[in-house]
């Protein structure tokens, strides 16, 4: 689960983390009201978006006065602000941040992650902050410093100065860098975080060491010991369909092509979106349905596939082992008979029992197309796609 | 031989008396393997499918000369049992229990280096469907019959598509000596490397097949050690060549966050180490027969 830098700061700033004075609003007036409120000469007016890369979309803007912030935030409130990461559609403006502008002399880039070579926590850092770590790895590799942590200590003192000298960070400020490198650490580890980014880290010119962006991500399998967490949850900012799938239990991820696949199982379901694929078509979706194929969940599952108005075919493919596929085929006819389908259905099922079930699909009197193999359901699925829309088949 | 698991492992089942476990102990049995008990704390001195349930490890261990589990554990509680199915001198563990927290994974795997190396255990999973040594013992929520005994050693991340893989292998008369799911999650047990050296070492099987997915280093690891140590031909299939970047595509570990995590990626790095690989998951049962 992402938050929002706003939250980032304040969570980190809990751990001990400095960051500048700043205030979260939810209009352009109360912006400007907040800006008054916290005093200054310049301030940043910060688009609140699950993205990064806002400043070069126009999320991030310098102000001097009042004005400027009202409509620099005029500019943000409603809009959908698209960024290198946030795809063609963008992500929602609803809250910006305003923040004291600081004056700079130095940035660093400070990362936090789950090494999953080391299987341990690993501190990425560079004295070559505000570049994304993607470009200082390609333009300037010989700054970065990594140090794994060992679990059953934690992160040790003499590591985090090792960093901060590996930095060239003047000695006087080799405190306020360990006290930061140990906020993060102790946030990412109390809360079951996957990953901590400050970038930049500054150092200004009257010494301090603040983290003037944070992003942190968390593991949604440790959500349950951390509502408080849980509660910074922001729908606005996920796709609705994978949200609403969240919320029955379904894993989701909405793509770009017109094929709805519903299968059982992570790597099937990536397995089968490839097929279709290497058939000539394009998957609408990624969605595991899981081990139990139950009539209750087949049946969400098409009322999930179906709210995605590109979807022109249906492929479902079900590894049948324990659940024996008569039972599956039972549960796939029920669905399609409470489900409005208006597409091409095609089924494929594998494992145990297969044939009474190919018996129960073919006497339901419902069109399914029947496939045995995988790689023919991928080939039927895209032919009735193209059969049932010869036009779009042209523009393609 | 098989690797891991054969007819003479002793196994208990941690978590025996949840719904689940009930159901998949019964499966295991009537397949043949020798479940000797079940462990859940406060539930000492009931039976489960006529096997006995202890409140410990430890105590189970000491009545049964277990030396292998399997853990059915709910996620907030999981570590906690692989670590004392650790400290009880279980030798083998699989863990099924999906949705565990990666910290608490980082250190069971911290926890498992306290022990020296000849009694050190070794886990599989978590977030697998488990290991079956077809015609010998099966420890995991896999249907047996889909598994031909033979020489074709299989290690995977995902159960269904392993299920497909088998499935395909048992159509043209191919049996497997043993296969292992090591599973979707970001931090696991053991790797592709740990699985693909036991192979390597068993003289039961002929043919390694990996199957691998987006995200994670494991598979490019993997590929560096079969240039390096593997004699025996191996066969690979990859998921994911339509998933996006930066997504998490069922599996908590199946994300592309890094250089080398993609299929395509790996795909290249795998065929670059000598490796066979099967370009769609329709043709894993005929590529893998035709390097046998």
């Amino acid at each position: 689960m992402d938050i929002h830098e706003y939250q980032a700061k304040e969570v980190l700033s809990n751990f001990g983390v400095k960051i500048p004075a700043g205030a979260l609003a939810y209009s352009p007036e109360q912006a400007a009201y907040r800006a008054r409120e916290m005093g200054g000469e310049k301030w940043i007016v910060k688009a609140q978006v699950h993205a990064g890369g806002r400043g070069k979309a126009g999320g991030v803007k310098l102000c001097d006065n009042d004005q400027e912030i009202q409509s620099a935030c005029e500019e943000m409130f409603g809009q959908k602000l698209v960024t290198h990461q946030t795809g063609p559609e963008g992500k929602g403006i609803y809250r910006v941040y305003v923040e004291a502008a600081v004056p700079i002399d130095r940035e660093i880039y400070l990362g936090f992650v789950l090494d999953r070579s080391s299987q341990r926590i690993m501190i990425v850092a560079s004295a070559e902050g505000g570049m994304e770590i993607e470009e200082i790895s390609e333009k300037r590799p010989e700054s970065i410093v990594r140090s794994t942590v060992e679990p059953a200590v934690g992160l040790r003192d003499f590591q985090a100065r090792e960093i901060a000298f590996d930095l060239g960070i003047e000695p006087a400020l080799t405190q306020a860098m360990v006290r930061t490198l140990q906020g993060c650490y102790r946030a990412f580890r109390e809360l079951d975080a996957t990953m901590v980014e400050i970038n930049p880290l500054v150092i200004t010119h009257d010494n301090r060491v603040l983290a003037l962006d944070a992003k942190m991500t968390f593991d949604d399998n440790a959500l349950f010991r951390h509502p408080q967490i849980s509660e910074l949850r922001d729908k606005s900012q996920e796709d609705p369909r994978e949200s609403r799938a969240a919320d029955r239990g379904l894993s989701y991820v909405g793509l770009d092509g017109n094929i709805g696949c519903i299968v059982n199982g992570a790597g099937l379901a990536m397995a089968t979106m490839d097929t279709i694929k290497l058939a000539g078509g394009e998957p609408a979706n990624f969605l595991d349905i899981g081990g139990g194929a139950t009539p209750e969940r087949v049946a969400k599952a098409f009322r999930l596939v179906m709210s995605d108005k590109n979807v022109q075919a249906v492929l479902v493919n079900i590894f049948a082992g324990i659940n024996r596929c008569d039972w599956v085929a039972e549960g796939v006819v029920q669905a399609l008979k409470e489900v409005q389908v208006d597409v091409p259905v095609i089924v494929r099922l594998a494992g145990t029992n297969v044939e009474e079930g190919q018996k129960i699909l073919a006497k339901s009197g419902l069109p399914i197309i029947r496939a045995t193999t995988l790689m023919e359901a991928a080939e039927r699925s895209v032919s009735a796609w193209k059969s049932d829309n010869p036009s779009n088949v042209e523009a393609v | 031989m098989s690797i891991y698991l054969n007819r003479e492992t002793r196994v208990i089942v941690q978590g025996i008396t949840g719904r689940m476990a009930q159901f998949h102990t019964k499966d295991m049995i009537e397949y043949g393997t020798n479940v000797v008990g079940g462990v859940v704390p406060g539930k000492g001195g009931e039976t489960v499918h006529g096997v006995p349930v202890f409140d410990t490890v430890k105590e189970a261990v000491e009545a049964t000369q277990a030396n292998a589990s399997l853990v059915f554990v709910p996620p907030p509680f999981a570590a906690d049992s692989i670590m004392e199915a650790a400290d009880a001198g279980i030798r083998y563990c699989v863990c099924i229990t999906d949705g565990i927290p990666a910290h608490d994974m980082i250190q069971v795997k911290r926890y498992m280096m306290r022990y020296p190396r000849d009694r050190r255990m070794v886990l599989t999973g978590p977030n697998c469907a488990g290991t079956i040594s077809p015609g010998k013992a099966m420890l995991g929520i896999m249907p047996g019959h889909i598994f031909l005994p033979g020489n074709v050693g299989i290690v995977g991340r995902s159960g269904t598509l392993g299920y497909e893989a088998a499935a395909q292998l048992k159509e043209r008369g191919i049996g497997v000596s043993t296969s292992v799911g090591i599973g979707g999650d970001p931090i696991n047990g053991s790797s592709f490397r740990d699985i693909l050296e036991q192979f390597e070492n068993d003289d039961e099987t002929h043919v390694i097949a990996m199957i691998g997915e987006i995200g994670g280093p494991q598979e490019a690891e993997a590929a560096a050690y079969i240039q390096n140590h593997i004699t025996k031909p191996v066969v690979a299939y990859v998921a994911g060549l339509t998933a996006p970047k930066g997504r998490t595509m069922g599996h908590a570990g199946a994300i592309i966050s890094a250089f080398g995590e993609s299929a395509s990626e790996k795909v290249e790095i795998l065929t670059a180490a000598g490796v066979t690989v099967a370009e769609n998951p329709a043709v894993i049962g005929e590529t893998i027969a035709s390097v046998m």
